[in-house]
Parts: structure tokens; sequence; C-alpha cells
């Protein structure tokens, strides 16, 4: 697969080209930063699967790399030929060593036969968890973080109530202040108007004195002035009065 | 067009047969670049083979038929006497 090597080299030798030459002079305004494709976050997700492998030894790309020339075959009568090469030359040599290594690769190969597949299961399970529990941390995290940010616009929407709070506390206090004023203003009146009353009620009595004393004073001094004689003579004029007074009631009848 | 691509930075796979011992004498053998060639072919081996959801056999039984392969390789010298005939 020539063709898949030119591809995944295509971006570093693009890569390895030196830079265009910048003119003299321009140096650092022009410089250019993060020019490359490639940055750190977020990583890219691991492949899925390793490079393809056949039999456990031989990468694939080499059946592929053999394949236009030779087909399906290829490699196998390659490796064959190998073999027999090996052999007849005793290039490789075969000792008491080659028993022990056909033992020990029979077992091997006979437990990846057959214990491989639970193994793998049991990696993948554990590979599962660890990812869940990273997967469960970021989760968890982010919704945090989206509690936290519904909580501050819940609290940015409730300081704008704060106006209507302020009024009416404002208003509560104005009423407190009017109705303490009305009450001073009662206050007040009713100590002004006792002490108008109490001067008013000075007034009446000193003038109710004046008189009954006055009064007194006069029917005193007019009695006083009844002398005897003066009595005696009142009291027969007033006889003589009624005298008259009855003679004309009598004439009258 | 395929861009114009300086010998040095051609992939291996990429250079023609008679262009070969002049991308060998031009490649980096400084110690750093040794490394960094190192560094580089076990990061395709790593990413390709093991750094995957599902890795399979294949990853490490490569590395140790590798290994196999190698350390036959380096006691040849005291296993060829084992061989059974002389001359083949």
């Amino acid at each position: 697969m020539l063709s898949r090597l030119v591809l995944r080299a295509a971006p570093a030798a693009l890569r390895a080209l030196p830079p265009p030459p910048l003119p003299v002079g321009v140096l650092h305004a022009t410089r250019q930063l993060h020019t490359t494709q490639q940055s750190l976050a977020p990583l890219p997700p691991l492949p899925e699967k390793g490079g393809e492998v056949r039999h456990g030894l031989i990468p694939e790309e080499f059946f592929q790399f053999l394949y236009p020339k030779t087909g399906v075959t290829g490699p196998y009568m390659l490796g064959t030929g190998l073999v027999l090469y090996l052999l007849s030359k005793e290039i490789y040599v075969i000792n008491h060593e080659t028993v022990a290594a056909a033992c020990i690769l029979s077992v091997i190969i006979y437990g990846v036969k057959r214990f491989g597949a639970d193994v793998a299961a049991f990696a993948d399970k554990l590979n599962e968890e660890k990812m869940a529990k990273a997967l469960e941390v970021k989760n968890e995290a982010i919704s945090s973080l989206q509690a936290a940010i519904d909580e501050e616009k819940k609290e940015q929407w409730r300081v704008e109530g704060r106006t209507y709070l302020f009024d009416a506390k404002r208003n509560n206090v104005a009423m407190l202040l009017e109705a303490n004023y009305r009450e001073r203003l009662m206050m007040v009146y009713n100590e002004v108007k006792k002490r108008l009353d109490y001067q008013v009620a000075m007034q009446t009595l000193k003038r109710q004195k004046e008189q009954d004393h006055m009064i007194q004073w006069v029917e005193k001094n007019v009695v006083q002035s009844i002398t005897p004689q003066q009595q005696k003579e009142s009291i027969a004029k007033c006889i003589m009065d009624l005298k008259a007074l009855s003679k004309g009631a009598h004439a009258a009848l | 067009l395929p861009r114009a691509v300086l010998l040095k930075d051609m992939k291996l796979m990429d250079v023609k047969l008679g262009q070969l011992p002049s991308w060998v004498a031009m490649r980096d053998f400084t110690p750093g670049g040794i490394a960094g060639a190192f560094r580089r072919g076990y990061d395709r081996y790593y990413n390709k083979y093991i750094n995957v959801k599902k890795g399979g056999l294949g990853g490490i039984s490569m590395v140790l038929a590798g290994y196999v392969v190698l350390s036959y390789i380096w006691s040849y010298s005291h296993i060829k006497h084992d061989r059974r005939r002389k001359y083949h």
C-alpha cells in the first residue's frame, strides 16, 4: 500500500518544508502563530483497532505490498521458500532448542486460541469501566456548573425586583414619618389648647370673683346705710301704699 | 502537480533506488538525530499497534519475535557447532 504510505507522509512532508521567506524588516508584525492544524485539545480519540497483523507475526501491509505482483499466495510461497532455504543451508540449526521452542509455541498458541477472547472481553470491560467513571465525572461537573449558571441567572432576575422592594420600604418609612408628624401635631394642639383654656378659666374666675366681691360690698354698704329712722319711714310708707292699693282694689271690685 | 520535495526530507519509500546512497548520506547522524530516529520509530510502532482501544496479540508478539530472531543471530556463532553436516 504505497499510496497509503504516501498519503500518510504528505502532511509531514508539507510541514517539514521551510516556511515562505518573510520580507526583511517586517519580522515580528507578520509572524504567523498557530499555523499548523494540530492542536492538543480536544485530543483525537484513540483508533479502534491497531494495525492488522496476520498470524500474529506479520503485518498486513506486507501481504498488501506483494499482492499486485504475486496475488494471494505470494507471501506464503515466499515464506515457504525462505524456511526451506534456512533449513537446507542450516542457517537455522535443528537442535534441542528447536524441540523446546516447538513445545513452548504450541502451548502458547493453544492458550491464546482458547482464552484469547475471554481475556480480551475482560480487558475491554475494565477499559469501559474506566471510561464510564471519567465520563461520569465530566458529566457531573458539567451538570453542576450548569446548575450554578441557572442559579446565577435566577439571582440576576431577582436583583431586578429589588426596585419594587425598595419602593415598598420607602413607602413604609414615609408612612411612619407622616404618622409621627401628625401625632406630634396633635400633641402640640392639645397642649396649646390646654394652656389657652387655663388662661380663659383664670380670667373668668377673676371676673367672677370681682363681681361677687363688688356685689357683696355694695349690699353691705347699702344695708349699713339704712338707719333705723329710714327703716321706720320706709315701713310706714309701704303700709300707706298697701292701703291705697287695697282701696283701689276694693274700688275696682 | 506534486510539490518538489527536497531529497533529504523525502521518506524512504519515495526515494528511488539510484538516489539511495545520497539519501542515506544526507540523513542526520548526530547523536540527537539518531536518538530522534529511535524515538520516531518507537512512536510509530507504539501508536500503530499498542496505543489503540482494542489492541491485539500482534503488538507484543511482533516485538517478541524480533527479540527471538535477534538473539538467534547473536548466538549463531555458538549454535553453528550443532550443525549436522559441515558442508551445505
